[in-house]
């Protein structure tokens, strides 16, 4: 029951932030502050994402030269950093994981 | 505004670099849905009428451990609420058209379908034909990906761990959020956001992630340069 609440739930809010500002009338201006706000949702969201992923190990914080994930994370933001390219990415992280699993 | 085959298709195209990213990552949805014990039709089903990766990824989580339905849709709230700022900036090219291309323009909003439109507009800012393109990009995208998730969540526990492309999941948003720092104010927010996420980590039901939105935001706003 919990499952089919949740999943109605989560398409409805989904949907619901895709269509907000597709729905509203032409003629309605977007309030400057909340256009400049949103401009940082996608830096900030997908950044708090992805780095509990590198430094949380069964919610411990592991920030030592040890942690194989978050060395294969500082290789895969230099070549994001540089390249900006998704598939590039993902496999230099990937490969970076398995080489310094390796290596450690 | 048309619907432009040519254009659709110059969509399509320009959405093939973005796939190699769209498939590992659907494939690590699919498999971690079913890892957490989530029917593999229903989660088909979820990947379909929800659309948005991370959030099924997190949700998927928060459900196996238990975690009550209405904070499970909060969760998924803050994740997605970068697709409302996608939402009012594909405004500005598609409020003209019709109701039910607004509706389909909706539901194919994703990170990538974002991006890809967006290097199109900056190459042709006045072109006519930006909602083929966008279609074309969309149902690309779109595609890919469900077929991603279908061969995630049939491959399901199979996948040999050793392989641990569940990493696959965190170089995606990597790929994904490092390319959008460009300015002092979009470092900023990155930074605060994930300063405090970490801070926030032992938090239960992961208000790491509103938390993080929320100083995220402050800080690009605060580190904006403002016109004098």
């Amino acid at each position: 029951m919990s499952l089919w609440l949740a999943f109605a739930g989560m398409a409805l809010v989904t949907y619901g932030l895709r269509a907000s500002f597709l729905l509203l009338p032409p003629g309605i201006e977007t309030p400057p502050l909340l256009r400049r706000a949103l401009r940082y949702v996608p830096a900030a969201v997908l950044t708090a994402i992805w780095v509990p992923e590198l430094v949380v190990q069964k919610e411990v914080l592991v920030l030592s030269l040890e942690n194989e994930r978050l060395l294969a994370g500082a290789v895969a933001i230099a070549v994001a950093w540089r390249w900006r390219l998704t598939f590039v990415t993902i496999i230099s992280g990937l490969g970076a994981l398995h080489f310094f699993d390796w290596l450690l | 505004m048309t619907l432009h085959r040519p254009a659709f298709a110059a969509g399509a195209r320009a959405s093939v670099p973005v796939l190699l990213g769209v498939a590992p990552f659907g494939l690590i949805t699919g498999v971690a849905m079913v890892a957490s014990g989530i029917a593999p039709l229903v989660a088909m089903l979820m990947s379909i009428v929800v659309f948005a990766g991370a959030s099924m990824v997190a949700s998927a989580q928060l459900l196996a451990s238990d975690t009550p339905a209405l904070m499970v849709v909060l969760a998924t709230l803050f994740i997605n609420l970068r697709f409302m700022m996608y939402s009012a900036s594909l405004r500005l090219h598609f409020a003209h058209a019709s109701l039910g291309w607004r509706l389909v323009v909706a539901y194919l909003i994703a990170d990538n379908v974002y991006g890809v439109l967006l290097s199109r507009v900056a190459e042709h800012p006045d072109s006519r034909y930006k909602l083929g393109f966008y279609l074309g990009a969309g149902v690309m995208v779109w595609a890919v990906w469900q077929a991603a998730v279908a061969a995630g969540v049939l491959v399901g526990a199979g996948m040999p761990a050793a392989w641990r492309l569940e990493f696959a999941a965190p170089l995606a948003f990597i790929a994904m959020s490092v390319p959008l720092i460009r300015d002092r104010a979009m470092l900023a927010a990155a930074l605060a956001a994930g300063i405090t996420v970490i801070l926030a980590h032992g938090l239960p039901l992961r208000l790491s992630i509103p938390l993080a939105a929320i100083t995220g935001i402050a800080s690009g706003l605060t580190f904006e340069r403002r016109p004098r």
